[in-house]
């Protein structure tokens, strides 16, 4: 197998329930992303396009196919060692943004540094630039509660890349903002994208969003309909 | 990875106290409860052993009468020989004082007071364990005698002459003759029965010659006897009583017109039926622990429906499923061993608080206090575990999905 490629999927299929009740929500997906990529994901709702970043994000698992990530196969994997990879490889941000509550902006970046048992200076030092990097150097005390949607998306950002994962997974992450913030957040993710090199795969159904994508992949009906590049965006 | 979920986990308390407050509540006073009972009801059980064995050291007393109260009035008394034939015809007994006592009124300068009177032999001190704190008890030449002296209790001390005033070589009116104080006793303190410091000690023959009147002057009130250490005290009251009915003549089919007051049998039943008392106080303030482990299930397991997008959000940011499973583990034992020890803290005030107000002694009973604690890291284990596996059982896209 080709190991250049960061995500290689090969026949992916996904079905929900089953006998004359099952519902097929991926229908042999071939798809390849390679490392620095920032693809948006698009379609319908129904299209399947939730449902395979999902299996992309380890949070679920894939009917049949393979789904090969670096050089792991990861439709092999064991729960548990999917919850390692996302651990250590997989960023995640969400479009209700998912901050523990009464918690402060601080302690939510340090969570994912204290499941690698970091000692205490090194999660402070390391949540502190995270947010530093996404502009809330002086937001640090604050719980969720005392903050706009905007720096409530950019902690979850945050949070994605305080362990400096290769791949950042977005669903939706402006849905829940107006158009000013959003371009804040976009333009935050494409330069992590440039600048870190990560690795973005983003859900949305906003073509505004979609644009700030280097390719375009539209689903419909569990097949891919689309898999286009963009023109590059002038900033 | 303990020391990490238990970082998490208390993280996790912090940051909802009046929660974490509640839950505990019910293994705070579940703890708390059990642990008084018991440390009072233990003091209460040594309380009694103490009063009882400060009577006198392995004490058996032979009183006329059938029993106490009016029934001992038209008993005949006993006499010196009695006490002489116990002594000696009797196996296994380490001393016996006859004694003869009356109510006297004693005056000193110009304080005056009723007080009891005891006149017996240089056996009394052993066999009722007094102790000579100041001065001296009387000689055999003062005995033989009949010697106006007189040892005296510390209630009597400070009664009659009060602070400041050394009572030994002080002369005191008692009844209608002079006893000089030539030594003050130990205090024993208020035992249940009355005060036992509120006496006066002096030579059988002084109280019979000088102090009564001619009148049954001779008769003794009680015999005061000291077993060795290990005799049989039911063979030791047979044998006694045995003795007795021979020297009184009384026939088979007459009653015993005395009476035998075993105190190391009192002490055994009063503690014994003590013992079951906490016992069962003990197992009432247990269930309320049973309870209060109860309390926490159901708050750990409203808090894991509670917080399931959290858990999704950890699942998501890379905790297995393990891990959640111990940070709920831990939370739910955290949680009870911190009440575990505000129980026992609270526990600690209580009964000092609560041994002043009853007067028993107060001894830290450190088993039971390790007993309750481990009970309640039990009950964290036993109740934290079905919320913590049902935590960890979820599915992470469904749990990110919960509002």
């Amino acid at each position: 197998m080709d190991h250049e490629h960061l995500i290689q999927l090969q026949g992916l299929t996904k079905t929900y329930g089953k006998g004359s009740a099952s519902f097929q929500a991926l229908k042999g997906i071939d798809l390849s992303v390679e490392r620095g990529e920032f693809v948006a994901v698009m379609g319908p709702s129904g299209s399947g396009k939730s449902t395979l970043m999902n299996i992309l994000g380890c949070l679920d698992v894939p009917s049949g196919g393979r789904y090969q990530y670096e050089s792991i196969a990861v439709n092999e994997l064991s729960t548990n060692q999917r919850s390692l990879l996302r651990r250590h490889a997989l960023g995640f941000i969400f479009q209700g943004f998912n901050l523990l509550a009464r918690t402060s902006a601080l302690e939510n970046v340090e969570l994912p540094l204290l499941y690698r048992g970091m000692s205490r200076r090194e999660r402070h030092d390391m949540a502190i630039s995270a947010l530093e990097s996404v502009g809330l150097g002086d937001k640090l005390r604050n719980t969720p509660a005392e903050m706009s949607g905007g720096q409530q998306q950019r902690v979850a950002i945050a949070r994605a890349i305080v362990t400096h994962p290769t791949t950042l997974f977005a669903d939706e992450p402006t849905g829940n903002l107006d158009s000013t913030t959003t371009v804040e957040i976009m333009e935050l993710l494409t330069r992590l994208n440039r600048d870190r090199g990560i690795t973005v795969l983003m859900v949305t159904h906003e073509d505004e969003v979609a644009e700030y994508a280097k390719r375009v992949v539209r689903f419909r009906d569990g097949h891919i309909e689309s898999d286009v590049l963009n023109e590059p965006v002038l900033s | 990875m303990i020391w990490n979920a238990f970082h998490i986990a208390l993280r996790e308390i912090r940051r909802n106290l009046t929660r974490a407050f509640l839950t505990v509540l019910g293994i705070i006073i579940g703890v708390s409860a059990v642990v008084t009972m018991v440390t009072l009801g233990d003091g209460a059980t040594e309380s009694v052993k103490n009063q009882i064995s400060a009577l006198g050291s392995n004490l058996l007393v032979l009183r006329p009468g059938a029993g106490f109260g009016p029934r001992s009035r038209n008993a005949p008394a006993f006499t010196l020989d009695d006490a002489w034939a116990v002594r000696d015809q009797i196996p296994g007994i380490a001393a016996v004082a006859p004694i003869r006592s009356s109510n006297f009124n004693t005056i000193y300068l110009q304080n005056a007071r009723s007080t009891q009177v005891t006149g017996s032999t240089d056996a009394y001190f052993y066999v009722n364990k007094w102790t000579i704190a100041e001065g001296r008890m009387f000689t055999q030449q003062e005995y033989d005698a009949g010697a106006p002296v007189g040892v005296i209790g510390e209630t009597v001390q400070e009664e009659l002459f009060g602070p400041g005033i050394n009572p030994i070589g002080q002369k005191i009116r008692v009844g209608n003759s002079t006893i000089q104080v030539i030594g003050l006793l130990k205090g024993k303190g208020q035992v249940g029965m009355g005060d036992q410091d509120d006496t006066i000690i002096v030579p059988l023959p002084t109280i019979q010659m000088r102090l009564l009147g001619r009148n049954s002057a001779h008769d003794i009130n009680v015999i005061s006897i000291s077993a060795e250490d290990g005799t049989n005290s039911d063979l030791l009251t047979y044998q006694i009583n045995a003795l007795m009915r021979q020297r009184r003549n009384l026939h088979a089919n007459q009653p015993n017109n005395f009476h035998v007051f075993d105190t190391r049998q009192i002490a055994d039943t009063l503690s014994a039926s003590t013992k079951t008392m906490t016992m069962l106080l003990a197992a009432v303030a247990g269930v309320s622990l049973l309870v209060g482990g109860i309390g926490i299930m159901n708050i750990m397991l409203v808090s894991v429906t509670e917080r399931t997008r959290e858990i999704g959000i950890r699942l998501a940011i890379g905790a297995t499923a393990h891990e959640v499973l111990l940070q709920f583990l831990v939370e739910a034992v955290t949680l009870s061993c911190i009440g575990g020890l505000v129980g026992i803290g609270l526990a600690l005030g209580l009964c000092t608080v609560l041994a002043d107000l009853i007067q028993v002694p107060y001894a830290f009973n450190s088993q039971i206090n390790l007993i309750a604690f481990a009970f309640s890291a039990g009950i964290g284990v036993l109740f934290g575990f079905a919320p913590a596996r049902r935590a960890a059982q979820l599915d992470p896209i469904e749990a990110l999905r919960h509002e």
